[in-house]
């Protein structure tokens, strides 16, 4: 898994990306309320926002970590937005993206310095 | 002697004895209250109507036959029900009702009366002019009004709020650099504007909704707009900046002569919002300032009443530069009587269209010139300068206990405090209000400006008395003292003495239930 | 001064206590050449019976709806409003409260929004409404926007039925943001001429029952051709009470209502303060603009009420907000819920009625006239009638007369070649002596 340092992670498989929110973003939010996950099909660059995270007093855009097509989306979100508090960097997925290059991932950080980042904030 | 006391009731209280809860909810003079829609009101109604004739049957297939769902009260069951719910809500009335850049001071009764007159309820906005020149008159008079105490040439009345007349400027700002051909999809297009980090959101959801990119401009340690960022931004492609003095964090823009003169060499336009004017009506004029474009909000420095949520109006006083851009309809003075100018075409001709039907808030138009001929022109410098003495009396007597935020020099008609205070206790901003509420008092703003962290904004405005700040203070240095001393439950429960405990909001948010329904899921609780 | 209590006692004590000599030390980051030395040039202090003199011989120069035959409508009608609405705006706690930011304290203020917004919901035939907009014709300029933000497509397609003010307004605003309008030409009876319009890249149209000129229509041949294209059907209602008499916009298919309120609880004002209704499927409200007030439970399980669904709003989203109102219709609004729960839909439905009869007595009357000629051909309470002279010139000869005979359409549209059409409203508040009047001068002044 790798991470941004706007808070999202990234887990490649073959050429499709699992992407979504950290849990120190989900901690700093509060409350999910809604998400709005990208529409499949969509294209997305490396950094565009593609997707939007609600708690009731704050709304967070998300950025690709990577550009690509968007395969799919993490529907059940709709229904149980909760699941991102309860699992961020699991069930609580956004979306798979069909990744164009997979050497974008390189510039990302690995867990260990993804924590030393937030040791500093 | 004969005895005069039969009754022989006691006349002192008893000893005072652990307060039960009561058997139905009810809590002495607060009542329970249901909706319309739970009660008894289907099928009835409280007001008397002679019978019609027919069924509507000439209309055939157009008539709604399906039943609406709306219950019908009778009278006095109207006034209970809304008196009821009334006694649920805090009030200006009630007490100081200190939420910062809000404004919220008295609304003089006189107003509400000069308004209900029928010659300005009963007149119908599209009647003959020659029918309501007094109607016209008064635009006119409030139109001076605004335009003297502003320093500025013109005045466009038509926006309905504040945030109406942000997009009234901004359009107008657009138009002008249109017209100079540098409109958005010109070749040289002027497309930023340049909004402080520490601006009311309406500022760029508005500068976005007209097409604008928006570009933040940083602040000093001292709260005000930095210079050095603001000249680095400004270029040929920015329309406008936008920036609100007193800013939000209370302090006026010492700046503000180099920040408009920066602004108008590089060619753009200085929107100013004016939600703060309070503090400086009277006393300082926009005009002078540099300022191009500027909303007043009515409801706030001109005692137009809050009401729960408007109405408010935002009228726009403009630069020579960008008058000639005012939406229709405004009102002349032609000498020979007063006209409402409405078409595009003549006068109008650059006009950047209309902002709404009709001609703005009338009722919002005549309660605002009451307070202002109430006050006259020494009374609204008065104004200016009580509000902001009242809100550095309060922030020089609760200074040594929280942290304000700009602790160096004065601040203006607000002053603002960060959480810094509150670290270790486990005490949040949120905490702190929430127990301000069982004292008696509605909280300050909380977390605005986002720039300062667990922001408390304090304006106290110019109608509350030295007593009512002072029983205000005494309860801000009693919770402050508490909560240091690690009175932990009072806050993080509070508040315990209002009509409601902290209610869920992120069940409201997750599953949104945004209307009564009934049980079986119709509109109508069944027959 | 009677509005501010403090003495020069308490302004001294208080300058000691901030630590300054005078008032001008706290101003004392005014650039000098930006100081005012004294108040600006207009009048002084004045007491309550002085403005009192002034406002009123300002009030005494209009001529009032309730004092003479009165027949304008256009989007603002004149109806009785019960004692009771304006008693209760007055109390304190409405009057002199703010926008519900500590629920635990607001709980009025969020139980009537609520109750509110159901009986907009119903009234319109919708699932859902919001708190309130500013008026009908920024309600419509939303709607618009909404639909391009649901559909992704950038176009509008607007009857020659809607209110030219209402047309003019969302145009401003939606140009503004590059959504293109397409405005058809002004026409009594044709609100389904929008169908013939739509394209793939139409995101709305937007058509008015009763529309400008009276007419009211079925539009759910209109939602169909809409819906099969793709795009949403705007319904515009500028006279709420219709809705007491006429199928509702939901009925008929609507995606959006953008209405007037002022009609239920709301004096005319001379255009403002108004209220606007706001509408919508259930699928679409969180791309609703302003507030909403949903229910949810306290601490304790007690039911309560709170705004939510906040994050579409300026002051979270900023500059991604659906719409930047933050302020908005208050106390309009209560009047509207207070008057409409004194109403009841027993009370409402008798009022629509007899709305209805009164204006078809009217037209009766003046069909008779000799040169007046009835344009509309099923209408509530308002009507068009052609004239053999400018419209215009017959209203302002009939003002000299004392009757405000209504509103000629070249008012709204000058340049829409209709000088000659009267637009003419009648409601429960109009006597059939009033209405004789009407007619006997009216045959009068175009006999002459």
């Amino acid at each position: 898994m790798k991470f941004t340092k706007d808070h999202e992670w990234v887990k490649l498989d073959g050429d499709v990306a699992t992407v979504g929110i950290t849990k120190h973003a989900a901690d700093q939010l509060g409350d999910v309320v809604f998400v709005e996950t990208p529409e499949v099909g969509k294209t997305v660059g490396k950094g565009d926002s593609f997707a939007v995270v609600e708690s009731v007093k704050a709304a967070s855009d998300v950025y690709a970590p990577v550009a690509g097509e968007v395969v799919e989306a993490n529907e059940a979100l709709s229904g149980a937005p909760e699941t991102v508090n309860a699992d961020a960097e699991g069930e609580g997925w956004f979306a798979k993206i069909k990744v164009s290059d997979a050497s974008q991932l390189d510039g990302l950080m690995d867990r260990a310095a993804y924590d030393a980042l937030l040791a500093t904030l | 002697m004969s005895t005069m006391n039969t009754v022989g009731r006691p006349t002192t209280p008893n000893a005072v004895l652990t307060k039960p809860a009561t058997l139905t909810g009810g809590r002495g003079l607060l009542q329970n209250e249901g909706l319309i829609f739970e009660g008894e009101g289907w099928g009835k109604t409280g007001v008397d109507l002679p019978a019609p004739k027919g069924d509507g049957s000439d209309l055939g297939d157009l008539v709604r036959r399906d039943p609406i769902g709306l219950p019908g009260l009778s009278e006095p069951e109207a006034m209970r029900h809304y008196v009821r719910l009334s006694q649920k809500n805090h009030a200006i009335d009630l007490a100081i009702y200190p939420l910062g850049s809000c404004t919220m001071k008295h609304n003089p009764r006189l107003n509400e009366k000069m308004a209900r007159l029928p010659g300005f309820s009963d007149i119908h906005p599209l009647q003959p002019q020659s029918t309501v020149q007094g109607a016209l008159e008064l635009m006119d008079t409030l139109s001076h009004w605004l335009t003297t105490l502003t320093g500025m040439p013109a005045v466009a009345l038509s926006p309905k709020a504040g945030a109406h007349g942000e997009l009234c400027g901004l359009m107008a700002i657009r138009a002008a650099h249109r017209a100079a051909g540098h409109g958005l999809r010109s070749d040289k297009p002027r497309n930023k504007v340049l909004v402080p980090t520490s601006a009311h959101g309406t500022n760029p959801a508005t500068a976005a909704f007209v097409g604008y990119t928006v570009v933040e401009i940083a602040q000093t340690e001292d709260g005000r707009v930095d210079l050095a960022d603001l000249e680095a931004k400004l270029g040929d492609d920015v329309a406008a900046i936008m920036v609100t003095n007193p800013n939000t964090c209370g302090l006026f823009e010492r700046d503000i002569l180099e920040i408009s003169r920066l602004t108008h060499e590089a060619g753009a336009y200085f929107y100013c919002d004016g939600a703060n004017f309070n503090a400086i009506v009277g006393r300082v004029r926009p005009g002078d300032l540099g300022v191009d474009a500027m909303h007043i909000n009515l409801h706030k420095t001109f005692s137009t009443p809050h009401g729960r949520g408007g109405p408010g109006a935002g009228p726009v006083v403009l630069s020579e530069a960008l008058a000639p851009f005012a939406p229709a309809p405004w009102v002349v003075n032609t000498g020979d009587g007063f006209k409402l100018v409405e078409r595009e075409e003549d006068e109008a001709g650059q006009a950047f269209g209309r902002l709404c039907a009709f001609q703005g808030q009338m009722g919002m138009y005549v309660r605002a010139l009451s307070y202002m001929m109430s006050h006259g022109s020494d009374g609204l410098r008065q104004v200016a300068e009580d509000a902001v003495l009242n809100a550095n009396y309060i922030k020089a007597r609760l200074e040594d206990l929280m942290s304000p935020a700009f602790p160096e020099g004065p601040c203006m008609h607000e002053a603002l405090f960060d959480d810094e205070w509150l670290k270790g206790t486990e005490i949040t901003t949120l905490d702190f209000a929430k127990a301000m509420i069982d004292e008696g008092f509605h909280p300050m703003t909380m977390y605005f400006p986002l720039v300062v962290h667990g922001a408390m904004l304090i304006e106290p405005t110019e109608t509350e008395s030295k007593a009512e700040l002072d029983r205000f203070i005494h309860a801000m240095r009693a919770l402050a003292g508490a909560a240091k001393a690690g009175d932990k439950d009072r806050f993080k429960g509070a508040p315990f003495h209002a009509p409601m405990k902290r209610l869920d909001e992120t069940r409201a948010a997750r599953q949104p239930v945004l209307r009564w329904t009934a049980p079986d899921g119709s509109n109508m609780a069944a027959e | 001064m009677r509005y501010l209590p403090l003495t020069p006692d308490d302004r001294e004590a208080m300058l000691a206590a901030i630590g300054v000599k005078s008032i001008d030390d706290l101003f004392v980051d005014v650039p000098g050449a930006a100081r005012l030395d004294g108040p600006v040039d207009l009048p002084r202090v004045a007491g309550e019976m002085e403005v009192e003199r002034a406002l009123g011989a300002l009030a005494a120069k209009n001529a009032t709806a309730g004092n003479v035959p009165f027949f304008c409508g256009a989007g603002a009608y004149k109806h009785h409003v019960p004692a009771t609405v304006d008693h209760i705006i007055q109390r304190s706690e409405f009057l002199t409260s703010y926008t519900p930011y500590q629920p635990e304290i607001a709980q009025g203020t969020l139980q009537y929004l609520y109750e509110f917004q159901t009986q907009v919901a119903n009234l319109t035939g919708m699932p859902v409404a919001n708190a309130s907009l500013y008026d009908g014709s920024t309600a419509m300029a939303e709607g618009v926007l909404m639909a391009t933000r649901v559909t992704r497509r950038n176009k509008a397609v607007i009857s020659g039925g809607v209110h030219p003010h209402y047309v003019k307004a969302t145009e401003t605003v939606v140009h503004a943001v590059g959504v293109e309008t397409q405005a058809l030409p002004a026409a009594v009876d044709a609100e389904a001429a929008v169908i013939d319009q739509i394209g793939p890249d139409t995101a709305c149209v937007v058509v008015q029952t009763p529309n400008i000129f009276g007419t009211a229509t079925d539009v759910t041949k209109i939602a169909e051709a809409a819906h099969a294209a793709g795009a949403l059907l705007i319904v515009v209602v500028t006279e709420a009470v219709s809705m007491g008499l006429l199928k509702s916009p939901g009925e008929m298919g609507a995606d959006i209502v953008a209405a007037e309120g002022q009609s239920i609880g709301n004096a005319l004002n001379f255009g403002g303060p108004y209220v606007g209704l706001f509408a919508t499927r259930d699928k679409l409200v969180r791309q609703m603009p302003g507030r909403l007030t949903g229910e949810t439970v306290d601490a304790d399980g007690e039911r309560g009420f709170v705004l939510t669904l906040s994050t579409r709003e300026q002051h979270i989203r900023r500059d991604k907000a659906t719409s930047n109102i933050c302020t908005n219709s208050g106390l309009c609004t209560l009047a509207f819920s207070i008057h409409m729960s004194l109403l009841g839909e027993t009370g409402l439905r008798r009022l629509a009625l007899l709305n209805h009869e009164k204006a078809v007595a009217t037209r009766d009357a003046l069909a008779a006239i000799p040169g007046v000629e009835v344009l509309t051909p099923r209408f509530f309470n308002e009507f068009a009638i052609r004239l053999p002279k400018p419209a215009a010139e017959v209203v302002e000869q009939l003002a000299n007369h004392h009757i405000l005979a209504g509103v000629p359409y070249s008012r709204l549209a000058p340049d829409a070649g209709m000088d000659d059409v009267l637009l003419i409203a009648a409601t429960e508040t109009t006597l059939d002596a009033d209405i004789q009047i009407l007619a006997k001068t009216l045959a009068r002044v175009l006999a002459n």
